[in-house]
């Protein structure tokens, strides 16, 4: 054997032991990461009976019927759709006021900017939980509590300044001389923010607008202590939190999965399908 | 707090929380029709929607605490520091600010070991020739990692819940599958465990994405750092601790703080796990008691003054982080 063959033998053998270990850690975590969601999906297609007779078993035969009841009986298709509206309509309204806002803010110089700066970031530093009575009642004040409206509101309000603080600095990072340019030619503000500066965003707003996204589907207080009024008017985290409080023998447990497995496959396509930006977002966050 | 939640806000924007930087503005110009309207709309609209719905509340808030208002009548007496008082001698409140304390105290530090230790192996676990890399296959655990943090925390609670199961559970079956007696082992009843069992699903759920943002924080160290320490022979051990740590400590300090932030709140958790406490309240959270009081024992002004007191504990935790990490860097400073 040459020394060359022999020398590249020894490397190999002191790079396996930590690599089979890492690879062990992380098929290990991968496996508890993955492992819940397939029970539940297996899960999902079982009678009740079936989940407490034999848990880990194939079901016997694929309960469909579990989606079904979980869509009409238990108030997850009428949640879905609510759901839909009111995160779909505060995710456009909060791009196009965040977008607004943190152009003002990082492109004009103008007296209380930098006092507005820090309101904003108080907004994003204090717990959601302070605000909860005050909100309940300033919501029924202006007669929105319990309606989807008055929820979308809030949504937009609360999603505001993580979104203004993401476009701050992407909009001070957009060359000047383009905006320039336009203003030579003689546009508008209007237009040049509009027909200029906002195309020239796109990157940080799609970034913004994904996690936006998540953090809005995934909201749980303002919905459970704000959306109480009509039961019609429920979104998919108030139906689960129902579901967890429900004592133990009224739970259709097979509805219960299928319920989970509606409300994930949404936010499982938006990661399948943006993960490479999801996560790249994550990076440029942190870099910058 | 924004609504994308403490981690989805996190590290984006405390990474540029400091002062705003001078605007690239256009200096002083005219006031035309044009620009009035512009700032009119642009900044009054979403600065109003602001200042309604989450300024004003958090003001009102403030002002509530020294009230005794039940929430159900308009009237209401100012008591001072009355409910601040009463907070103290309140066992629910004593015991749900000691739970949340130590959720603070163990949650962050667990996820982000954990994290390290996974953004380590996956970066820099690869072989010791040639240039720098990770684990053959190191996506597909990142993608495989990562996915609980786009799941609704409401449904990951639910999820764990049906696997603690005493009866039909996932981990009590599969504990019996290795011959082991769980047959009715109530994981969410048992004050001993609970309290751990709560933890786990926290970090289960953080650890991916603090993994992949640190990932991304070793990415940006240099390459070359990496190959000299190697050839001055640092084992992989050694460079996680010793090379990639200090500089990357500034994400860890962002990730300490939301996790902080995180692990101060976990009402959905709760609400999902134990919604009435747990056993003998060893899982009791603030925002429980907030929401109790509130909206169920019509104590509106008291429910505030605990939310005072758990921004103040937030503020008080978020500065000593800052602090904390000003030690490290300066000891990391002088070792180098």
């Amino acid at each position: 054997m040459s020394a060359v063959a022999d020398g590249r033998r020894r490397v190999a053998k002191g790079d396996a032991a930590p690599a089979v270990m890492s690879h062990v850690v992380m098929a290990i975590w991968s496996l508890i990461v993955v492992v819940p969601f397939l029970w539940t999906v297996l899960s999902s297609f079982k009678t009740t009976r079936e989940i407490f007779a034999s848990p880990l078993s194939l079901p016997a035969e694929w309960q469909f019927s579990n989606y079904v009841t979980a869509w009409d009986d238990s108030g997850i298709g009428a949640a879905f759709l609510n759901t839909v509206l009111v995160v779909g309509s505060a995710l456009v309204i909060v791009m196009i006021l965040g977008a607004m806002c943190a152009y003002i803010l990082a492109r004009f110089q103008f007296i209380g900017r930098r006092f507005i700066y820090y309101l904003m970031l108080a907004g994003l530093t204090f717990p959601i939980f302070l605000a909860i009575v005050p909100l309940f009642f300033v919501l029924r004040n202006i007669g929105l509590l319990g309606q989807l409206p008055g929820l979308t509101i809030t949504y937009v309000a609360f999603a505001l300044p993580f979104t203004v603080f993401f476009l701050y600095s992407f909009f001070q990072t957009l060359p000047e001389e383009i905006a320039e340019a336009a203003r030579v030619d003689g546009a508008s503000e209007w237009r040049t923010f509009f027909q200029v500066m906002l195309p020239m965003a796109r990157p940080g707003m799609a970034s913004v607008a994904i996690f936006n996204f998540l953090g809005l589907w995934n909201q749980f207080v303002l919905p459970v202590a704000l959306n109480n009024a009509d039961p019609n008017n429920r979104l998919l985290s108030q139906v689960m939190a129902r579901f967890a409080s429900q004592a133990g023998y009224a739970v259709d447990f097979g509805a219960l999965f299928a319920a989970v497995v509606i409300t994930v496959v949404p936010v499982l396509v938006v990661y399948v399908v943006f993960q490479r930006q999801l996560q790249g977002s994550v990076s440029a966050g942190t870099l910058k | 707090m924004s609504v994308a939640g403490p981690v989805g806000s996190a590290p984006a924007a405390l990474g540029r929380a400091g002062a705003p930087s001078r605007g690239r503005g256009r200096g002083v110009r005219r006031w035309t029709v044009d620009r009035i309207s512009l700032f009119v709309v642009f900044l009054g609209l979403p600065l109003a929607l602001f200042l309604v719905f989450v300024i004003w509340p958090f003001l009102q808030a403030a002002f509530y605490s020294l009230t005794d208002w039940t929430g159900l009548e308009a009237n209401y007496n100012l008591i001072g520091v009355g409910n601040f008082v009463k907070e103290f001698q309140d066992q629910n409140f004593t015991i749900a600010l000691r739970n949340n304390l130590i959720f603070a105290l163990v949650i962050p530090i667990v996820t982000i070991v954990i994290a390290l230790a996974f953004a380590s192996l996956i970066t820099i676990g690869g072989p010791s020739r040639g240039p720098m890399r990770g684990i053959a296959g190191s996506s597909f655990y990142r993608v495989v990692s990562f996915f609980p943090y786009v799941i609704p925390a409401i449904v990951i609670g639910l999820i764990w819940a049906q696997i603690f199961d005493p009866s039909s559970g996932l981990l009590n079956q599969a504990l019996i599958g290795l011959g082991l007696p769980y047959q009715a082992f109530a994981w969410l009843g048992e004050p001993a465990v609970t309290r751990w069992c709560l933890m786990f699903v926290v970090v289960w759920g953080f650890v991916g994405f603090y993994m992949v943002l640190f990932i991304a924080g070793i990415k940006g160290v240099p390459a070359e750092t990496y190959e000299a320490a190697r050839i001055d022979g640092c084992g992989r051990f050694r460079m996680a601790t010793r090379v990639t740590l200090p500089l990357i400590v500034e994400n860890v300090q962002t990730a300490y703080i939301y996790l902080g932030i995180t692990a101060l709140d976990l009402f959905v958790y709760t609400q999902a796990l134990t919604p009435n406490g747990g056993p003998e309240n060893t899982t009791l959270v603030i925002p429980q008691l907030i929401l109790r009081y509130a909206f169920l024992q019509g104590q509106a002004g008291y429910a505030s003054a605990m939310g005072v007191t758990m921004a103040v504990v937030t503020l008080g935790y978020a500065g000593l982080v800052f602090l904390l990490f000003r030690l490290i860097r300066r000891a990391l400073g002088s070792e180098r």
